[in-house]
C-alpha cells in the first residue's frame, strides 16, 4: 500500500511539467531543492538528535565554491561540482570537529557561530565573493548534452537528484550505521558502553549531511544562476530547521512536506499577502500547537486514531 | 595461582569529586570465572567504582587492568571491545525500539557492520537470529518484537541482562540487577545470573543480600569508598567489621 502510493506520487511528480505552467514548475523545483537541504539537516536533527542552526553553511559554501571554480578558475561545471562537493565535505569535517565537542545547546551555538563566520566572509571578502553584489552569470550543467535551461528540463534533473537523495538517505537511516546513530540520539552513554564510537558516528553523520547539503547547494546555484551572501544567513539555516520540525523531524517524508509548505507560503502567498512573513509565523505556530510532533507524524496519529475508532 | 592473570585488577584507585573522596585506595583482584559481589551501604562508592571500570569516569589516580592490559585511560567503547560489558542500575534501554532491536544494537557494537551506511540493519540475518536466541535465553523470546516501552519493569531488567550477555563479555558488571523487583521476579533473574557461563567473570553490586549472597563466591565490602573486608563469602559475612558496617549490629 505504501509502495503503491509512493509510486503514484512519483509518477505524478514525473508528469507534473506536462500540465503545469512555468511558475508552478519552478516552484516545484525550488521545493525539491529545499527538500534535499531539509532532508540532509534532518539526518542530524531527527536521527542524530543534533540540532544545527548552521546548515546553510553547506548549501552556501558549495554554491559559492561552484561559482568560484567556474568563473574564476575556469573549470567546467561538472568538474566544479565534484570539487565543490569535496571541498564542502572537508569543511564539514573541520566544522564537525569543532561543533561536536558539544551536544544540545552548545552544538547549536557553535554551528550558528561557524555559519556566521562564513556569512561574514561572503559579505566582506569581496575579491573572492563579490560581496553584497553576489556572483552572477553562472551556467547550468548540460548532462549528456541535454540543455537544462528550460524550467521543465531543470525540474526533471532536480527530480532525478531528489529521488536518488531520498533513496540513499532512506537506506542510510535504516542501515546498520543509521541504527547506531539513532541509538546515540536516545542513549549515548549506553551506546559507548556497548562498543559504539559515539563521537565518530556523529562526525561521519555530520560529513554525510554536509555532502547532501552541498548537493542541494549546487542544485540551488544552478537554479538561480546567482549566489548571494543571504544563502549563508541564519535565516536560510532557520528555514531549513523550520521545515524539518514542521514536517516532522526523524521521518523521511517530513522534510519534504515542511519544505513544500515553506516554499509555497514564501512564493505563492507573498503574491497575495503583503505581510507573508507574518502568515508564515502563524502557520508554523498553528503546526506547533496542533501537531507538535510535525505534520507527517501528526497526521499519521490522527488518521490511525480515526481508523481505530471506526473498527 | 600467580600464573593466572586476573580478569580485573584494581591498583591503588582514587577518585575525588572536588574534595570529596568517592574511591579511596581501592585494591581489588577478581580472577577469571569468579563471581564477585560488591556490597556496602548507600553512598559507599559502589557505582562510582563501576563507572571507573567502564570508563564513564576517569579515576584521579591509580590503575585498572582488564586481563592484564591497562585500561585506566581508555574510552568506554574501547573497553567494550576488550570484552567488558555492563548493565545499569537505572534501566538504560532504547524504549522506542523493539526488544530484538535493543539486543541487536549490543551485537552491532562489536561488529564491523556498524560502519555500513548502505546496508539495512535487518539484512543482517545472523545478528537478528542471535538476538532472538539470547532473548529466548532470558525468557523473552515470544516478546522479541514488542517495544521496550510496552513491557513490564521486571522484563526490562531481563532485557538489560540480555543486551550484555549477547556480547559474550569476558567480564560482566551487573549494577543492582535485582533492584525494584518482586520476590518472584528476583528468583527468575537470580536463576538467569546463575546460568551465565563460567567464561564470563561476574562482578555484581547488589543490595538484596539474601538473594545475592547465593550467587557470590567472593565478597567485597565497600564503605566510604574504601575496601573494608574482601575475601571468601562466608569469611566476609562472619567478619566483625561487616556486621559493624553493613548489618548494623
Amino acid at each position: 500500500m505504501k509502495q503503491i502510493s509512493g509510486a503514484i506520487f512519483l509518477a505524478l511528480l514525473c508528469v507534473f511539467p506536462l500540465f503545469a505552467g512555468d511558475f508552478y514548475i519552478n516552484l516545484a523545483s525550488q521545493i525539491l531543492i529545499a527538500a534535499i537541504f531539509a532532508m540532509s539537516l534532518n539526518l542530524l536533527v531527527g536521527y542524530g538528535g543534533l540540532t544545527s542552526l548552521g546548515h546553510a553553511s553547506f548549501l552556501g559554501f558549495a554554491a559559492y565554491a561552484s561559482a568560484w571554480f567556474t568563473t574564476q578558475m575556469g573549470l567546467g561545471v561538472g568538474t566544479a561540482a565534484v570539487a565543490s562537493i569535496v571541498a564542502t565535505m572537508v569543511m564539514a569535517g573541520l566544522f564537525g570537529m569543532i561543533a561536536l565537542r558539544a551536544t544540545g545547546l552548545g552544538f547549536l551555538m557553535i554551528t550558528l557561530a561557524l555559519s556566521q563566520v562564513l556569512w561574514g566572509l561572503a559579505y566582506r571578502w569581496v575579491a573572492v565573493t563579490n560581496g553584497d553584489n553576489g556572483m552572477s552569470g553562472l551556467a547550468r550543467p548540460a548532462p549528456f548534452g541535454i540543455s537544462l535551461d528550460s524550467g521543465a528540463n531543470y525540474y526533471w534533473f532536480t527530480l532525478v537528484v531528489f529521488v536518488v537523495a531520498y533513496w540513499l538517505m532512506a537506506i542510510f537511516v535504516s542501515s546498520a550505521f543509521g541504527s547506531a546513530l539513532r541509538g546515540t540520539r536516545d542513549q549515548a552513554r549506553r551506546m559507548s558502553a556497548l562498543g559504539h564510537e559515539v563521537w565518530m558516528i556523529r562526525w561521519i553523520t555530520f560529513i554525510y549531511a554536509g555532502f547532501w547539503g552541498a548537493v542541494s547547494g549546487l542544485l540551488y546555484v544552478y537554479y538561480t544562476k546567482y549566489i548571494h551572501p543571504s544563502s549563508l544567513s541564519i535565516t536560510a539555516s532557520a528555514e531549513g530547521l523550520l521545515s524539518v520540525i514542521a514536517g516532522g523531524s526523524g521521518t523521511l517524508g517530513g522534510p519534504l512536506v515542511g519544505s513544500a509548505l515553506l516554499i509555497i507560503l514564501k512564493n505563492y502567498a507573498s503574491a497575495y499577502v503583503e505581510r507573508w512573513n507574518m502568515l508564515l509565523g502563524f502557520v508554523f505556530l498553528f503546526i506547533v500547537l496542533v501537531l507538535p510532533e510535525g505534520i507527517v507524524p501528526g497526521l499519521k496519529r490522527i488518521f490511525s486514531r480515526r481508523q481505530g475508532g471506526q473498527s | 595461582m600467580s600464573a593466572t592473570i586476573a580478569a580485573l585488577e584494581i591498583i591503588n584507585l582514587n577518585k575525588f569529586f572536588g574534595g570529596l573522596p568517592a574511591t579511596q585506595n581501592v585494591n581489588l583482584q577478581v580472577m577469571p570465572g569468579e563471581r564477585r559481589l560488591i556490597i556496602g551501604p548507600n553512598g559507599a562508592g559502589k557505582t562510582t567504582l563501576f563507572n571507573q571500570i567502564t570508563g564513564d569516569f576517569l579515576p584521579s589516580s591509580g590503575q585498572i587492568k582488564l586481563f592484564g592490559s591497562d585500561i585506566t585511560r581508555m574510552k568506554p567503547h574501547e573497553r567494550a571491545h576488550l570484552g567488558l560489558s555492563r548493565t545499569y542500575q537505572i534501566i538504560t534501554l532504547f524504549s522506542k525500539d523493539t526488544l530484538v532491536h535493543n539486543v541487536t544494537l549490543g551485537l552491532l557494537g562489536l561488529s564491523p557492520a556498524r560502519w555500513n551506511l548502505f546496508k539495512p540493519l535487518d539484512h543482517y540475518q545472523e545478528m537478528e537470529v542471535e538476538a532472538r536466541r539470547v532473548l529466548g535465553l532470558v525468557g523473552l523470546g515470544s516478546m522479541a518484537d514488542r517495544l521496550v516501552s510496552e513491557i513490564a519493569y521486571g522484563q526490562k531488567r531481563r532485557v538489560e541482562i540480555a543486551m550484555a550477555m549477547a556480547q559474550k563479555p569476558k567480564l560482566l558488571l551487573l549494577d543492582e540487577p535485582l533492584a525494584g523487583l518482586s520476590a518472584e521476579e528476583r528468583t527468575t533473574i537470580k536463576e538467569l545470573i546463575a546460568a551465565i557461563p563460567k567464561e564470563t567473570t561476574l562482578v555484581m553490586i547488589e543490595h538484596d543480600m539474601d538473594t545475592a549472597l547465593d550467587l557470590a563466591e567472593t565478597v567485597t565490602l565497600l564503605h566510604y569508598g574504601k575496601v573494608i573486608v574482601d575475601g571468601q563469602r562466608d569469611a566476609v559475612i562472619a567478619d566483625e567489621k561487616t556486621r559493624e558496617v553493613y548489618l548494623g549490629h
